[in-house]
């Protein structure tokens, strides 16, 4: 369960949502890239007063003159045109384009989206097929054979832009419209009565604005190549400037004005680099999720070296003796970084022990922590986790101040038990290849020999016709047998300790009753040693000997399991008793 | 499979149905129009009339366009109205050099956005941010202008490699190289850059699957689980990327051999319309949607070899 550090970042969000403009503003991102893309926008709208010079005046001084001479700050061009007041002219185009493929795009592809998602029916075939005609023509060449129909004209190819491009934000729009749809929000303002305009209007289109601005950054960067291409190519009009034509003018003339491609250039590529970095900043803002990102190296050392600061004080229970004790977890501390750049401990020094044959529960509620234990054992965090400190010994040896180690009792000694069976196997192997390369990455068996002894176990798990299973692919076999054939890849290599992680959840009541059965089996058979991480105190009572209660991170209780159920001591366990005893009551 | 791949095809054909026939209703709509770009802005009312006639444009547009579809049939697109060369004569001197531009470029993509993409996925830490960055640079600047960089650098400023022009392999083999050099360059650029991050984020929504976590549990190497199982998983988004690339190229090709004067169809396609030649316009709007098509297709059908849940279907 992966969800657990995420759900209790979800739970420490700000409560108050600041405003979009707000943070974006304290993004240097953001900021820096709002700040040239509104220079843009004013440099547009003050250009007749601000530029030196008209878009089309010539003056011999100016003709092809090097930047810096002459008061032609950018100099000139062949014709003897002031490049600079050329440019500033051109912003005007750059600024319309975006204004009509914005709108275009945005209306069609929004509206279409929105009664697509919304209606269903008929509308959504049409439109689905519109999109999938639109996305398969080959844009420029269309807009290169339009400039057969109307000339010059870049208003009507930057409208006919916003056609082409209208079907990502149609997907874009429906897809989020289907979600929110199903959403039970929209069903009560349905039975509450509003009219179905006001609903799309209040609920729908606050679900969709985010994507959508963020869409329209990465929109218009495209926007803005396209129309400087199209000019470039010398289908825009030769009468108004624009970067397109200023940069095709300079080109032309490279070999007597060479620094005069310089300038379209840098306009162009700045502003859609501003508006990708623009539309980055903004999905970080708009969409900044409890999703914890990866620390850089630094900040995680500084976590660390904290994190070893604060444990200098802390004593925890010595390691058990190593006779009868397969794993010995000692003061394990685990954290994630969050959105917002703290780091939140999931795990707060937690110790363990499972002896020989022992298999041990454990148990809380979803986010207290146990799954990430369980991987911790296994050296199979996520990668953004941070293990802040403790042990966990395999047999006296520390598996997590050595990786090699870790990496050589993986699959080995220690083996995994998933809770999803189904996400759990390659779609893309067969059964029988996946769990050929696990036995044989950890044995030295040939390929025959891990075969013969996979179909082998496979029967033993209670696999009909282990044979034929062995040739299927994931999709064909039901979640009972998958989760047999995943417990057959734990055990295949001789493992001494299980870690089973909430083994059952995902079965049919009947198949799991089996699969407790077997892992009973399994584990009595070979003397096993098993942790099950589980929130079902049904499965504890049937199946552990030893159980630990976890709370937020912390081991409240430990006992065998008839103490934990006659006699808990801790409220928190009472709490959970008795609360597993009123589900099984409803389910009755 | 055969059955979804045959409705596959069949739809192919509708949306080059509706493509060709909605640019031919643009294209042919307006007869008089053609005839008297053909003739000149001072040709007389009469000779405009004449032309329409002869040119076969007074004729009802679903006629016109039937018979357009008709002769297609037998390899036959039409003749310019300006220098009467045969449609097809000249996209056979066109089409390959865009195709080869487009093709190279395609497949250095490959190579190059898989290993930047699989690299910044796996190594993360500042592998990834350094990659993501330049993913972001190669983005934002347009194939045209790399190619002006390009000649300005190379050609215009060292006079290392030739600035512009096309030598056919048939003529020099080297040559042929040498001037497709600079324009594959100019479009690996963006095209790397745009596919390496696409490639990223498909290769780490791979490493984020649970089996991913299981098979590394049951001590298969990280090399294994990488080049066996997280690329093969991978390779299903990966697909869709290339074809999203091979269209982007297709575009860019335009205008690189604008700049490095190609002679390619893009180029072709640009001087038919600033001319008004319209049936040559048609033969290069034909040309690029059968390509997109043939690659759309070519994409889904090794995605369904690929996905065994398509494939034992």
């Amino acid at each position: 369960m992966t969800a657990g550090p995420a759900a209790e970042a979800t739970l420490t969000q700000p409560p108050a949502r600041r405003r979009v403009i707000v943070q974006l503003l304290r993004n240097p991102q953001g900021a820096l890239c709002l700040a040239f893309l509104l220079l843009v926008v004013v440099v547009a709208a003050t250009s007749p007063w601000l530029a030196p010079t008209g878009p089309t005046t010539t003056q011999l001084s100016a003709s092809n003159a090097p930047p810096f001479t002459g008061g032609h700050l950018l100099g000139g061009d062949s014709a003897g045109r002031d490049i600079l007041s050329r440019l500033m002219w051109g912003s005007r185009q750059t600024v319309m384009a975006c204004l009509i493929i914005l709108g275009v795009s945005v209306v069609v592809g929004v509206a279409s989206g929105l009664v697509a998602g919304f209606y269903r029916g008929r509308f959504e075939t049409a439109a689905g097929f519109a999109s999938d005609v639109v996305m398969a023509l080959p844009g420029i060449v269309l807009l290169i054979a339009l400039y057969a129909l109307t000339g010059p004209n870049i208003p009507v190819a930057m409208t006919v832009f916003g056609l082409l491009i209208a079907p990502t934000y149609y997907r874009l729009v429906r897809n989020v419209v289907l979600g929110v749809r199903n959403e039970l929000y929209v069903d009560a303002a349905r039975v509450a009565g509003l009219a179905d305009l006001r609903i799309v209007g209040r609920h729908v289109l606050w679900a969709v604005r985010a994507p959508v601005i963020i869409q329209s950054s990465f929109v218009l960067a495209a926007g803005i190549g396209i129309e400087a291409g199209v000019s470039f190519l010398g289908l825009g009009d030769p009468a108004t400037a624009s970067w397109g034509t200023v940069l095709q003018n300079s080109f032309d003339g490279i070999y007597n004005n060479r620094w005069g491609v310089l300038w379209p250039a840098l306009a162009i590529s700045l502003t859609i680099l501003a508006l990708i970095l623009l539309g980055n900043a903004l999905s970080d803002v708009l969409q900044s999720s409890a999703r914890s990102r990866t620390l850089t190296p630094r900040a995680r050392r500084a976590a660390l070296a904290a994190a070893q600061q604060e444990d200098a004080g802390r004593r925890s229970a010595p390691a058990g003796s190593p006779d009868d004790i397969v794993l010995s977890v000692r003061a394990l501390r685990i954290a994630y970084p969050s959105a917002d750049g703290e780091i939140r401990e999931v795990v707060h020094g937690v110790d363990l022990d499972v002896r020989r044959g022992e298999i041990h529960g454990l148990v809380g509620e979803s986010g207290s922590g146990k799954s990430q234990i369980a991987f911790a054992t296994l050296g199979i965090l996520p990668r953004e986790a941070l293990i802040l400190g403790g042990s966990v010994l395999l047999d006296g040896e520390d598996l997590l101040a050595d990786e090699s180690k870790m990496r050589a009792a993986r699959g080995r000694r220690i083996a995994y038990v998933p809770q999803e069976p189904m996400s759990n196997l390659d779609p893309s192997f067969t059964i029988g290849k996946q769990l050929s390369y696990g036995l044989r990455a950890v044995t030295s068996l040939d390929a025959g020999e891990a075969r013969e002894q996979l179909v082998g176990l496979l029967d033993r798990v209670g696999i009909k016709d282990p044979e034929r299973v062995m040739e299927l692919y994931p999709h064909e076999i039901s979640g009972g047998m998958a989760q047999r054939v995943l417990i057959c890849g734990a055990v295949a290599s001789g493992a001494d300790l299980i870690v089973a992680d909430e083994p059952t959840t995902a079965l049919d009541v009947t198949v799991q009753a089996e699969v407790l059965e077997l892992l009973r089996e399994l584990s009595r058979d070979r003397g096993l040693a098993m942790i099950l991480v589980t929130h079902n105190l049904g499965v504890v009572a049937d199946l552990c000997s030893t159980v630990s209660v976890m709370k937020e991170g912390h081991i409240v209780e430990r006992a065998d399991v008839e103490t934990i159920f006659e006699a808990p001591q801790q409220a928190y366990t009472q709490e959970l008793l008795s609360s597993s005893r009123s589900v099984e009551l409803m389910e009755i | 499979m055969a059955i979804s791949l045959l409705k596959r095809l069949v739809r192919s054909l509708a949306v080059l149905l509706v493509v060709t026939f909605a640019t031919f209703c643009l294209m042919f709509g307006n007869g008089p129009g053609i005839a008297r770009a053909v003739l000149g802005m001072n040709a007389r009312d009469a000779d405009v009339q004449r032309k329409v006639v002869t040119l076969g444009l007074d004729q009802p547009l679903l006629v016109q366009y039937g018979k357009w579809l008709g002769s297609l049939f037998h390899g036959d697109l039409g003749a310019s109205f300006f220098t009467g060369q045969s449609v097809t004569d000249a996209l056979s001197t066109r089409v390959p050099v865009t195709l080869a531009l487009v093709l190279i470029t395609l497949a250095l993509t490959v190579v190059l956005s898989v290993l930047f993409g699989v690299t910044a996925a796996v190594k993360g830490g500042w592998v990834d941010r350094v990659l993501q960055f330049l993913s972001v640079l190669g983005t934002a600047v347009p194939a045209f202008i790399i190619a002006i960089a390009l000649v300005f650098t190379l050609a215009v400023a060292w006079r290392a490699l030739p600035a512009t022009g096309y030598v056919s392999p048939d003529i020099s083999l080297s040559g042929w190289v040498k001037s497709l050099t600079l324009p594959v360059l100019a479009l690996l650029v963006g095209s790397v850059a745009g596919a390496a991050a696409q490639f990223r984020t498909a290769v780490l929504d791979t490493l984020g699957r649970d089996f991913v976590r299981t098979l590394r549990a049951r001590g298969i190497s990280e090399r294994h689980i990488i080049f066996r199982h997280v690329l093969r998983n991978s390779a299903g988004p990966g697909l869709t990327v290339l074809s999203l690339t091979t269209f982007g190229l297709l575009g860019g090709a335009v205008f690189i051999e604008q700049v490095f004067a190609l002679p390619g169809m893009g180029q072709l396609a640009n001087q038919a319309a600033q001319t008004n030649d319209v049936p040559m316009v048609m033969g290069t709007v034909l040309v690029t949607t059968v390509i997109v098509l043939i690659v759309n297709f070519l994409g889904d059908l090794t995605a369904t070899l690929l996905n065994p849940k398509a494939r034992t279907r």
